[in-house]
């Protein structure tokens, strides 16, 4: 661990996203006791509707006349708990799959892999569109629909790692001794496959983040009045230009929360994958 | 090479095959009555009862499979809850609108992206390598809607140099539909005027598209050229007299766009979907905004119909992509 | 001038994370016109940095701090990219790179890159006129096919449509030296041209080189770590070791008599010599800690305490070959 910690700190996008994906979390978790006026997750306060940002209102305040930055702060624990949700299910979904696709031959693999293909090769954001139609909108559907779309990533990480440790010798000594296929598979196969998944995980959480964004701003996730950072913008539309503030900062903070996810996820695929000469 | 395409061909209809399953078995997987959900939330008793004889609901599921398959070869995809016309009409007079911008915005991505790239390699681990790999993990992190609504507030609500929404003003008079690219179709009436206004609306839409695709292009741009400037051949072809500019833009730059043209491929495809959200911004009368009335409205045909159009420019555009690869880089087409 | 290219004093370094390597220290050549130089050394001598030198080619990191490069009366060394791109590469000097798979682009064809040379570099040929684009290419073509025949690479009228992988290694060497012999350079450099290929292939190619010196009326540096190659092919004779020129003169008189210790070393491993299996003892001293005095000295069997003390003077052996070694001074 230490000599992996040591590499990575010498990456400085990659710390510098570490340090956004941390800042996040803890706003996340104790986002109520940091934020000014926590209350403003759900009450409302029509006599200070709308105003700039001040020393008061850091982001200033909106059109119930709640004052954004805490709300833009309370808002983090919900992205980030979808973003958690969506990437566990898909990885509970998907690395099992890839793990049986690639141990095993035959019908069962093929199919699994041919289902992952299918998959992949529709847009996610429509592919999670429309199942969150059918399934009637909300948060929970919004979530699963979203997992049903990113699992297939690692299933393919897992197949591929699978499928190449299984064809190795230390696969069949393994059996020589009389390991049974279980024990064979995670003890020893799921171990390796960890780290590319990991990797993808974490570009993953900040993607979610992304596409749970949009959902949140067409209404199909988050509900007001819920802090969720897309809706807000949803519902600031109609109060431009004057109220650029309503806008500009739910925006940054998906910016910035993203951007630290994808950071850290590169400064990670950089440390487990040395074989690809990587040009940084 | 024309054994490559086939080939390529075959490899994808099992994919189309299980989009078809797919979005066949999306119309099943709901609990309620399968023509009450395909008819969606606005349908008449009417239009459901017509909807369960039309598939067949009440046949066993392998009949109404293929009767699914057959109306898809039709190309009839039902028709639209809301606007009630059939759904494939719909679509084939929206399409050239999310063309005309998606193409603008790949355009934009990759006539921009691709020379940022090569600089950013040239410059290595110097100043312009530094802003432009800011520029790109920035650009790949900003969510589309926002920058459309932020692009909106700056250029048209602040500065006014640019309008707000939809293909062309309201007060100025459309051109006859020749190839229904609006723009083009401006130009083969001779109205400068409209032409301009056109150029201007496109002007928004499509920046805000673009940009997400101009980072990732740069990004794997810069990679390749760093690669590829790393191999032997280009040390040699230096000792070989090769003109410096020349060798970078012509014979570097070929070995190092396989993964940049891959992105591209996939770009395509996001551009698709990512108009959704954009369009229905800006009023664009393209695919994206009728998908996003389809959802507010729950019109289920229309989503379907969608996701098949979708799942299958993919497919065809990998085929395309795996060629230009072929092209790119003869070697990998001897390797069937 | 008899000489057609001096390299005096070079000294060049290169740095490095672990410090600065001193990889050029005192290297010296000269090459009449119509001969073969040959340059020998083991690997990690300098000799690919001595052709860098020349070419103009160095890495970002290198630094020549002294010396010169006469080349047709002209210092090299003065000479800035542009000049060198223009003028010199491939026109006045022609390179036949180590290994023929990596030296070529692997997407575009051949003829492609060999037209792409003769487009910038070919002697415009006054008695036919400038011609329009097209013309020029076709004479171009033409002249390269004419090439590939003398050389004999097969179908060469097809050749250059197809790609460097669709040819063998010695089929690719060939190419190469029509690369560089396509815009009539006075001076040809090979950087061990031979060793990517198996023995005949080999022979063969050094045969086509010593034929092609005498038609084409070009001068040959030939860089080899192989004595026997020197042998066949080579008129002079040029030692290197650590940096630095140990011994230089003709074939035929550091053969008979070699006087540097380390020539003798060397000629004693050939295979062709070898009475046993016996190496020279101890390693070539690392260019970043060169020992004091002599660098061959830790090695050499007839070192005296002299040896460690200063440099070596540059002296005449009994057959007439430059020697860097005190005992002939």
């Amino acid at each position: 661990m230490r000599p992996i910690l040591r590499k990575l700190s010498r990456d400085l996008p990659a710390m510098l996203g570490l340090a956004i994906v941390v800042f996040v979390l803890l706003l996340a978790i104790f986002g109520p006791l940091i934020a000014p006026y926590p209350e403003d997750a759900a009450s409302s306060h029509l006599t200070r509707r709308l105003r700039p940002p001040s020393a008061d209102y850091l982001f200033g305040t909106d059109n119930l006349g709640r004052d954004i930055f805490s709300r833009v702060i309370l808002g983090a624990r919900g992205a980030l708990s979808i973003a958690l949700t969506v990437v566990t299910v898909a990885m509970l979904i998907g690395v099992p799959l890839g793990l049986v696709a690639g141990f095993r031959r035959g019908w069962l693999s093929e199919t699994i892999m041919r289902v992952t293909d299918v998959v992949l090769a529709i847009p996610q954001l429509v592919l999670a569109l429309a199942l969150a139609q059918l399934m009637s909108p909300s948060l929970e559907t919004a979530m699963l629909a979203l997992s049903l779309t990113y699992w297939p990533f690692f299933t393919r990480i897992v197949y591929a790692e699978t499928r190449r440790l299984s064809a190795s010798m230390f696969v069949d000594a393994l059996r020589g001794v009389g390991a049974g296929t279980g024990r064979i598979v995670f003890l020893h196969i799921l171990p390796n496959s960890i780290s590319p998944v990991i990797v993808r995980a974490t570009i993953g959480l900040g993607f979610t983040i992304l596409v749970a964004a949009v959902l949140g701003f067409l209404g199909m996730g988050a509900t007001p009045p819920a802090p969720d950072w897309g809706l807000t913008i949803a519902e600031s539309r109609v109060y431009l230009p004057k109220a650029w503030w309503y806008v500009t900062f739910p925006g940054l903070a998906i910016l910035i929360t993203v951007m630290g996810f994808n950071l850290l996820g590169d400064g990670l695929r950089d440390l487990v994958d040395p074989r690809i000469r990587r040009s940084r | 090479m024309l054994r490559f395409v086939l080939r390529r061909m075959a490899l994808v209809l099992p994919s189309l095959l299980g989009l078809l399953i797919v979005t066949f078995l999306l119309i099943h997987a709901v609990p309620s009555d399968p023509a009450a959900a395909l008819a969606g939330d606005a349908a008449t008793p009417e239009q459901i009862a017509r909807l369960r004889q039309q598939y067949g609901f009440d046949s066993p599921i392998h009949e109404q499979f293929f009767r699914y398959l057959d109306k898809v070869a039709h190309l009839d995809f039902g028709e639209s809850a809301f606007s009630h016309r059939p759904v494939t009409l719909d679509i084939a007079q929206r399409l050239p609108a999310t063309l005309e911008l998606t193409f603008c915005a790949l355009a934009l991505s990759v006539f921009i992206g691709v020379p940022l790239g090569v600089l950013a390699a040239l410059n290595h681990n110097a100043w312009p390598d530094y802003v432009l790999r800011a520029v790109s993990v920035l650009g790949i992190a900003m969510a589309a809607f926002w920058v459309a609504i932020m692009l909106q507030l700056l250029f048209s609500m602040q500065l006014g140099w640019l309008p707000l929404r939809g293909e062309l003003t309201s007060t100025m008079a459309q051109p006859p539909r020749v190839t229904g690219f609006l723009v083009i179709d401006c130009l083969i009436d001779g109205r400068w005027d409209a032409f301009v206004d056109a150029l201007q609306h496109l002007a928004l839409p499509a920046v805000t598209l673009s940009l997400g695709g101009l980072a990732t292009i740069v990004r794997f741009t810069r990679a390749g050229v760093l690669d590829t400037l790393q191999q032997d051949f280009v040390f040699y072809e230096r000792a070989m007299g090769y003109r410096w500019l020349r060798l970078v833009w012509i014979f570097v730059l070929r070995n190092s766009v396989t993964a940049t043209v891959t992105q591209i491929g996939l770009l395509f495809g996001g551009l698709i979907a990512g108009g959704v959200v954009v369009e229905a911004i800006f009023d664009w009368p393209g695919i994206g905004s009728y998908t996003v009335q389809a959802i507010l409205t729950g019109d289920r045909q229309v989503m379907l119909a969608v996701t098949l159009l979708v799942g299958t420019v993919y497919a065809a555009v990998n085929i395309l992509v795996d060629l230009v690869h072929g092209l790119l880089d003869p070697r990998l087409m001897e390797q069937e | 001038m008899m000489k057609l290219l001096s390299v005096q004093g070079l000294k060049v370094s290169i740095r490095t994370d672990e410090g600065i390597a001193q990889v050029l220290d005192d290297v010296g050549l000269d090459l009449e016109r119509g001969r073969i130089l040959g340059v020998v050394g083991e690997s990690g001598c300098g000799k690919s940095t001595l052709i860098r030198a020349i070419m103009g080619i160095l890495p970002r990191a290198a630094t020549v701090e002294q010396g010169e490069i006469w080349f047709e009366g002209e210092n090299l060394l003065v000479f800035s990219e542009a000049e060198l791109a223009r003028g010199v590469r491939s026109s006045r000097i022609g390179f036949i790179p180590q290994d023929p798979l990596l030296a070529l682009n692997p997407v575009f064809k051949i003829g492609s890159q060999l037209l792409e040379i003769m487009r910038w570099h070919a002697p415009h040929d006054q008695s036919q006129g400038s011609g329009r684009g097209a013309e020029r290419r076709k004479r171009h073509v033409a002249r390269l096919v004419g090439l590939l025949k003398r050389l004999q690479v097969p179908d060469p009228e097809t050749a250059l449509e197809r790609y460097p992988h669709q040819f063998s290694g010695g089929q690719r060497q060939r190419l190469l030296i029509a690369a560089a012999l396509a815009c009539s350079p006075q001076l040809l450099i090979a950087d061990e041209p031979t060793t990517a290929l198996d023995v005949t292939t080999q022979h063969q190619i050094l045969l086509l080189l010593r034929e092609l010196v005498g038609e084409f009326g070009v001068s040959l540096l030939f860089v080899t770590h192989d004595f026997g190659v020197v042998a066949e092919l080579c008129d002079d004779l040029c030692v290197i070791y650590a940096g630095q020129t140990v011994e230089a003169g003709t074939v035929r008189s550091i053969l008979d008599a070699p006087a540097h210790p380390y020539t003798r070393a060397l000629l004693a491993c050939h295979p062709d010599r070898a009475t046993s299996f016996r190496g020279i003892p101890g390693s070539v001293p690392s260019p970043l800690a060169p020992p004091p005095g002599c660098r061959f000295a830790p090695r050499c069997g007839d070192a005296r305490a002299v040896c460690t003390e200063g440099a070596p003077p540059q002296a005449r052996s009994t057959s007439g070959a430059e020697v860097r070694c005190v005992q002939f001074a």
